[in-house]
C-alpha cells in the first residue's frame, strides 16, 4: 500500500487538491462518491461489459520475436493500441462517463494534446448521448488536424485554447475555467494521472486493467506474473500508471518511464520533467513541474503533442523520489528512430508518445533470460505526417 | 472580536459599508507603474488594493486578468521585484494592501520568507486562490499570524452553509463573495439569484465582513454588492480602464469617479 494514495490525497509529498473555492464542491462531491461508485457490482458489470464488447479487451500481449532478437531478450508488448479509438485513453474516458452518469451530470468537458484522451472522450460521450466540448491548444489543433476532424464527427465541439503556449497546459488551464463556471451539471473528464485529488487515483484505477491484464498473460506465456521490466512513456503518467498498478508493491518488477527530453534535456525544448522539474503547484496538485527560480511554469516541448507537459502526475514525482520508478529522458530523434524499427521489424506503427518507451531499449542492455513489458499506449495513425517528415529529411 | 490586528481590521472596524476595494495586477501596464497606481486608488478614496502578483496559470481568471498576467510577467516582473518596489510604500501610501497570487510562486520564495518579506513592506494579508483551508491550517496559518497577516477565503454560492462557518472561523479580516460561481470577468450585471445568495450570506450574521468580488464592474453593480454586502472589488473593469492608458493618474481618477461619484 506504500504507493496508493492516503486519505489526505497524497502520494508521499505529491499530490492533495489545490483548487479555488469555486471548484471545492465538484472535487468534493466527485472525491466522496468515486469508490462507492466504481466500487459498486452495477457499476463494474457495465464498465467491464464495456471494456470487452466495445473496447476489445482484453488486448493482447504480444511476445515481438524480431524485435526480442535484435536486442537479445524477451520483448512483450502489451498492445493498447489496438484498442477501440486506438490508445490506452478509452480505458478511463469509459469509467469516468459512468461516473459521470452515477452523478447525474449531462455535459462532459475535457482537455485534449494530442487528441487521443479528446477523441476517446468524444467517443463516450457519442456513446452515452452527452455532450462534449473539448478544449484543445490551438497549435495542437494544428498539429493534429485528424484527431481534429474525427472530434467533430463523434459530435464534440472543439474549442481552442489560446492562451500561453497553447498546447496541452493551456488547455487543461481552459477546461479548469469552464468547470468553475458551471459546477452543477458538468463533469471534467481529466485524460491522465494528474489533478486535485481524486483525479489522479481514479484515473489509475481505471488504467489498471492494463497490468491486470498483463499478469495473467504473463503467466500464461512465460509461466510467470511476474516480469523483470515494464517500460511505458510518460506524459502525465497514465498508461505508465495502468502498466504499474498491479506491480506497484512487487519489488522485483523494475519500473521505468521514458520522458520526452525533446530536442535533448539542456536545450530549452525539453518536457523532461523528473530531470528538470522542481516541486511545485499546478493544475490542482503538487507534483514535480517545470519552472523558473521565480515559480512560473515553463512551457514544454516534445515532437510528441501527448507528451508535452511540464508536469508529471503526483504518484509517478512519489515513486521518482523514493525510486521506486527510473526515469530516461528520451530525445525525438531516439523516438522516432524507435519508432521507425517498430514499422520495420515488427509491422507496427507505434504513436510518437509509445516510441519513447520502445527507445528505452537502446538505454538498457538487458539480459538475455529477461521478460520486458513494453506498453505500447497507442497507435500512429495520428502521427503520419510526423513519420512522413522525418523520413524525408533522413533521404536529403 | 479580531484576533489580528493590521489595517485590513482596523479598517472594518472603523467602516462597514460601501467599501471600495480595487484589483490591480504587478508590472502592469507598466513594469514599474505599481507606485502611481496605488497612490493614485488611495488619492480618489479606494478603501483598500489587492495587489495581483503575475502568474504564468492564472486559472481561476478570466482573459482580461490573463492577459494582464501575461504582459506583466513579459516586462520582467518577478515576485523579488515586486517586494522592491513595495520597500517604501507605506511612506506614501496608507490603505490596506493585500497579495493576491496563486501558490507556486509563493512555495517557491519560500512561504516563511514570504511573509516575512511581506510584513516588512506593509503588506496586510494575502488571497490565494488554490491554497486550501487544510494545507493552510497546517502549514501557513501559525507564520502568518505571527506577522499579523489576514488569509482571506473565498465562498462562492456552492459553499455549504457549514463550510462558510467553518470558512468564517479560519480567516480574519472579511470573506470574499464570488458573486457569480465564474472566473473574474466573466459575467456583468447582478442576477437575482447572485441577490439571493447575497441575501442568503447576511443572514448568516457572520464574524466577518462579507466583500463581494467577480462580476463587480460599474457603479450600479457596486451599489448592487454594497445593499447586500460591506464592500466589493473590482478588478477586470479596472485592468481594462488602464490597459493602454497614456496618464495613469487621470485615467484611474476618471474610472473611480464612476464608481464613487464626488458629490
Amino acid at each position: 500500500m506504500k504507493y496508493q494514495v492516503d486519505e489526505r490525497g497524497y502520494y508521499g509529498n505529491f499530490g492533495g487538491a489545490f483548487i479555488p473555492e469555486m471548484l471545492y464542491h465538484n472535487v468534493e462531491e466527485l472525491r466522496y462518491n468515486y469508490l462507492k461508485i466504481i466500487e459498486d457490482p452495477d457499476f463494474k458489470k457495465e464498465f467491464n461489459q464495456l471494456l470487452k464488447d466495445y473496447v476489445g479487451r482484453p488486448s493482447p500481449l504480444y511476445k515481438a520475436p524480431r524485435l526480442s532478437d535484435r536486442y537479445q531478450t524477451n520483448v512483450y508488448l502489451k498492445r493498447e493500441d489496438l484498442n477501440h479509438t486506438g490508445a490506452h485513453k478509452v480505458n478511463n474516458t469509459l469509467g469516468q462517463i459512468l461516473v459521470a452518469k452515477r452523478l447525474g451530470k449531462n455535459k462532459i468537458i475535457a482537455e485534449t494534446g494530442a487528441g487521443q484522451h479528446g477523441v476517446a472522450t468524444a467517443t463516450v460521450c457519442a456513446l452515452m448521448g452527452m455532450e462534449c466540448i473539448v478544449y484543445m491548444g490551438a497549435i495542437d489543433i494544428e498539429r493534429q488536424k485528424p484527431n481534429v476532424e474525427r472530434m467533430k464527427l463523434l459530435g464534440a465541439k472543439v474549442v481552442p485554447a489560446m492562451s500561453g503556449s497553447q498546447t496541452l497546459k493551456d488547455a487543461t488551464n481552459e477546461a479548469m475555467r469552464h468547470w468553475i463556471g458551471n459546477p452543477t451539471d458538468t463533469h471534467y473528464i481529466i485524460g491522465s494521472v494528474v489533478g486535485p485529488h481524486p483525479y489522479p487515483d481514479m484515473v489509475a484505477r481505471f488504467q489498471a486493467v492494463i497490468s491486470k491484464e498483463m499478469r495473467f498473460q504473463l503467466q500464461e506465456q512465460t509461466g510467470s506474473e511476474l516480469p523483470d521490466h515494464i517500460i511505458a512513456c510518460v506524459g502525465g503518467g497514465s498508461n505508465a500508471m495502468g502498466a504499474f498498478y498491479h506491480y506497484l508493491d512487487e519489488e522485483s518488477v523494475n519500473l521505468i518511464g521514458a520522458e520526452a527530453a525533446g530536442l535533448g534535456i539542456h536545450s530549452g525544448e525539453s518536457a523532461a520533467t523528473t530531470v528538470l522539474g522542481k516541486s511545485g503547484v499546478l493544475h490542482g496538485s503538487k507534483t514535480m513541474l517545470m519552472q523558473t527560480p521565480d515559480g512560473q511554469v515553463i512551457e514544454p516541448y516534445s515532437i510528441s503533442a501527448g507528451l508535452d507537459y511540464p508536469g508529471i502526475g503526483p504518484v509517478h514525482a512519489h515513486l521518482c523520489e523514493t525510486k521506486r520508478a527510473t526515469f530516461y529522458p528520451i530525445t525525438d530523434e531516439e523516438a522516432m528512430k524507435a519508432g521507425m524499427l517498430l514499422c520495420k521489424l515488427e509491422g507496427i506503427i507505434p504513436a510518437i508518445e509509445s516510441a519513447h518507451a520502445l527507445a528505452v531499449l537502446d538505454k538498457i542492455k538487458f539480459k538475455a533470460s529477461d521478460v520486458v513489458v513494453i506498453n505500447l499506449s497507442g497507435r500512429g495513425d495520428k502521427d503520419l505526417a510526423t513519420y512522413i517528415k522525418y523520413n524525408k529529411k533522413n533521404l536529403q | 472580536m479580531n484576533k489580528l490586528d493590521n489595517r485590513i481590521t482596523r479598517l472594518f472596524n472603523k467602516k462597514d459599508q460601501r467599501i471600495l476595494s480595487i484589483f490591480c495586477t504587478a508590472g502592469f501596464p507598466g513594469l514599474n507603474d505599481l507606485k502611481t497606481v496605488l497612490e493614485s486608488l488611495e488619492k480618489n478614496g479606494v478603501d483598500m488594493v489587492e495587489i495581483g502578483i503575475p502568474f504564468s496559470d492564472p486559472v481561476a481568471d478570466g482573459e482580461t486578468i490573463q492577459e494582464s498576467n501575461k504582459v506583466a510577467l513579459d516586462n520582467g516582473m518577478t515576485l523579488e521585484l515586486l517586494f522592491e518596489q513595495l520597500a517604501d510604500i507605506r511612506k506614501t501610501v496608507s490603505i490596506p494592501l493585500l497579495l493576491m497570487g496563486y501558490l507556486n510562486p509563493v512555495m517557491q520564495y519560500g512561504v516563511e520568507r514570504f511573509c516575512k518579506k511581506a510584513a516588512s513592506v506593509g503588506i496586510d494579508g494575502f488571497i490565494i486562490p488554490d491554497l486550501p483551508i487544510v494545507e493552510y491550517a497546517e502549514s501557513y496559518k501559525s507564520i502568518m499570524d505571527v506577522h499579523q497577516l489576514s488569509n482571506i477565503l473565498l465562498v462562492s454560492p456552492q459553499t455549504s452553509e457549514e463550510r462558510i462557518r467553518f470558512i468564517d472561523e479560519q480567516t480574519d479580516g472579511f470573506i470574499y463573495m464570488v458573486s457569480s460561481n465564474s472566473i473574474t470577468g466573466k459575467s456583468s450585471g447582478v442576477s437575482d439569484q447572485q441577490v439571493a445568495y447575497f441575501e442568503r450570506m447576511k443572514a448568516l450574521s457572520l464574524g466577518n465582513p462579507g466583500i463581494i468580488g467577480f462580476g463587480i464592474s460599474d457603479r450600479t453593480t457596486f451599489d448592487t454588492a454594497c445593499a447586500s454586502a460591506s464592500g466589493a472589488i473590482i478588478g477586470s473593469a479596472f485592468i481594462r480602464a488602464i490597459k493602454n492608458s497614456e496618464n495613469l493618474e487621470q485615467d484611474i481618477q476618471q474610472f473611480i469617479e464612476t464608481i464613487i461619484p464626488k458629490n
